[in-house]
């Protein structure tokens, strides 16, 4: 066990593709709890930004500016009772939540954090994530029909017909992002998500810039058909609360509904990193073709220590502020220590920059570093769509129905299909 | 233990797909098949469909055939499936599930089904000489890339399935523009 361990060490594999199963099993839990842990914080940030939004202050009484507020409301989902109406389909209730919460899960095995930060480089890469999830809409649809209640019905038809017509336009800005990786000399395209970053970098372009604006007006459509697939506002239609109280989990409570949540907030997550894949490249830093001098590598390996030492200081500064009556005394001192943990993040990543930047570029130090690079701008981008997410939702109204439709059939899919087109057309005529 | 078995094991790394896993699938696919025709109420059975679906795609990746695997979940189990139950949902399950659901034709479902597995036995045990003797090695990191070769031609050559693929679009587009005529009486 531990020859395999160490063996996978400065490999520049997936573990997927080095066959190494332990490794493998130990990015699976690091996402897990990777991206457990982002969907409690993302909990607090919208609870935090939506209200800043509309001018409240959110949570607070729950620790230091409300940051303890999401343990208490996961304790209050797992201690609150689980009920199963009488005449519901006891099983397929049972199971919709499971349906949701594997399909939204499965699909981070092929999302590249770094060319070697990934559970596994499938050839269908895009292809699976698609696929999979899209899966995730039974999910939705078995609840509402298991709950045998009229509003989840409701939302359940509204959602599977909803995912249904943005797939189409979805899957087509998709294929002409695909199209644009076979621009290279062997003109062989790639469906692999590590392939089309790598395209991206040899082709020393995002795509979404790439034959600008067809890649960018390609993007945009799928950044509208992403919220649609999701299921978040202003396409929020399947849980529609001024319609239809909860929508499709309206008869679940306690647990179960939480296992909702934590799918959406998944899937929300999932959709974003396809985005970044395939246009934004990916883990890529900045300019990585244009200002590629070590010292450079150096200046931006600085950047995720820094990111930590801000965040540190608003922290700090969040204790300083403080009212000095005796009553805040507790969450001072909780804050100081939140603002200590941050810093040492920051203190330890910085550490990691500067001796990997003494030392040769193939010890493992310097790899390391590298991996951390990779992951904090793969990170980063995400979550700009992340908190772009929660903006949709407090700036835009929700879309009636039968807009929704013909946003979906008449203006996306038309789009999409003519820049399909003309992607091709002027790949051809470049190579 | 076939060829792309053995190129695995050479290279150092240990075969995923073992006869575990096959067996397993298989299994699945089967119990659930069965499922699909036993189960009373509607939805039960197009969620047992969604199984042997998702199985059959296992099968495929087991084959060292992602591609195909991936559309099969992508328009079988999350397009085609979505859309049984949408309609599904929409019907009485309560009634339907009390009704007699099958007219008595089960002799003749029973002869056919035999009849089928006959013609399946007999086409393994005599046609035993037409299967390749053993697997092809196939590159299973290409697997997409071969497909469309196949599909579409390689460097100006035309692909051996170009134009049975073409035609099979053409007849889904004689389906499409039959079911807008049958909906729509004016166009």
């Amino acid at each position: 066990m531990l020859t395999s361990f160490m063996s996978y060490l400065g490999s520049t594999l997936t573990p997927g593709s080095a066959g190494n199963q332990l490794w493998a099993l130990i990015y699976v839990l690091i996402i897990f709890a990777g991206v457990s842990v982002t969907v409690i914080c993302m909990n607090w940030l919208e609870r935090k930004a939506l209200a800043h939004f509309q001018v409240r202050l959110g949570p607070m009484r729950v620790g230091p500016h409300g940051l303890l507020q999401p343990i208490a409301d996961a304790l209050k989902l797992m201690l609150k009772e689980d009920i199963i109406p009488a005449e519901a389909d006891q099983f397929v209730f049972w199971v919709a939540p499971l349906i949701g919460l594997l399909a939204a899960f499965t699909v981070y095995t092929v999302i590249p954090f770094g060319p070697s930060q990934a559970v596994s480089d499938m050839n269908i890469g895009i292809l699976f994530m698609l696929g999979v999830s899209s899966l995730g809409v039974l999910g939705i649809v078995v609840a509402g029909w298991a709950s045998n209640s009229h509003y989840p019905l409701i939302g359940a038809l509204r959602s599977s017909a909803q995912m249904v017509s943005y797939e189409v336009a979805m899957g087509l800005a998709v294929v002409s992002a695909i199209l644009m990786t076979s621009m290279n000399v062997s003109g062989t395209g790639t469906l692999s998500m590590i392939g089309i970053v790598q395209a991206q970098q040899q082709q020393g372009i995002w795509f979404i810039f790439k034959f600008f604006p067809l890649g960018f007006i390609a993007f945009a459509i799928f950044a509208v058909a992403m919220v649609a697939e999701v299921n978040r506002a202003p396409f929020d239609l399947a849980e529609a609360e001024s319609e239809l109280t909860a929508g499709f989990h309206t008869e679940y409570s306690g647990l179960r509904w939480s296992l909702f949540m934590l799918a959406e907030y998944a899937a929300m997550i999932a959709v974003s990193a396809i985005a970044v894949t395939l246009w934004l490249g990916g883990w890529m830093r900045p300019f990585p073709n244009l200002l590629h001098a070590t010292a450079w590598d150096f200046i931006f390996s600085l950047f995720p220590g820094l990111t930590f030492g801000c965040l540190a200081a608003i922290a700090f500064i969040g204790t300083v502020r403080m009212p000095s009556h005796s009553f805040f005394k507790i969450q001072r001192i909780g804050l100081a220590a939140f603002a200590a943990l941050l810093g040492f993040i920051a203190l330890f990543l910085l550490l990691i920059a500067v001796v990997a930047g003494l030392s040769a570029d193939t010890s493992l130090v310097a790899r390391f570093n590298q991996g951390i690079g990779y992951v904090y701008w793969f990170v980063l981008k995400v979550a700009v769509f992340m908190y772009l997410f929660i903006w949709y939702r407090a700036t835009w109204p929700r879309y009636r129905f039968d807009q929704l439709m013909r946003v979906g059939w008449k203006v996306l899919l038309p789009i999409s299909l003519g820049v399909l087109i003309l992607t091709a057309v002027v790949g051809v005529i470049v190579s | 233990m076939n060829p792309a078995m053995n190129s695995a094991l050479n290279s150092g790394m240990a075969p995923v797909a073992t006869p575990w896993f096959f067996y397993a699938l298989a299994g699945l696919a089967v119990a659930s098949g069965v499922a699909v025709i036993t189960r009373r109420n509607a939805v039960h059975s197009a969620l047992a469909l969604i199984v042997t679906l998702l199985s059959v795609a296992g099968l495929y990746l087991m084959l060292y055939a992602p591609f195909v695997a991936g559309v099969q979940i992508i328009v079988y189990a999350g397009g085609i499936m979505v859309l049984f139950l949408f309609v599904i949902m929409l019907v009485n399950i309560e009634r339907s599930s009390k009704d007699r659901q099958f007219n008595r034709m089960w002799p003749v479902g029973l002869a056919a089904a035999c009849a089928l597995l006959a013609l399946f036995t007999s086409v393994i045990v005599k046609g035993k000489a037409l299967f390749p003797d053993r697997m092809i090695p196939l590159a299973e990191g290409s697997n997409t890339q071969e497909i469309a070769k196949a599909l579409y031609g390689d460097a100006g050559r035309m692909g051996e399935y170009t134009f049975a693929f073409e035609i099979a679009s053409l007849l889904l587009l004689v389906a499409i523009l039959g079911a807008v005529i049958m909906t729509k009486k004016k166009i």
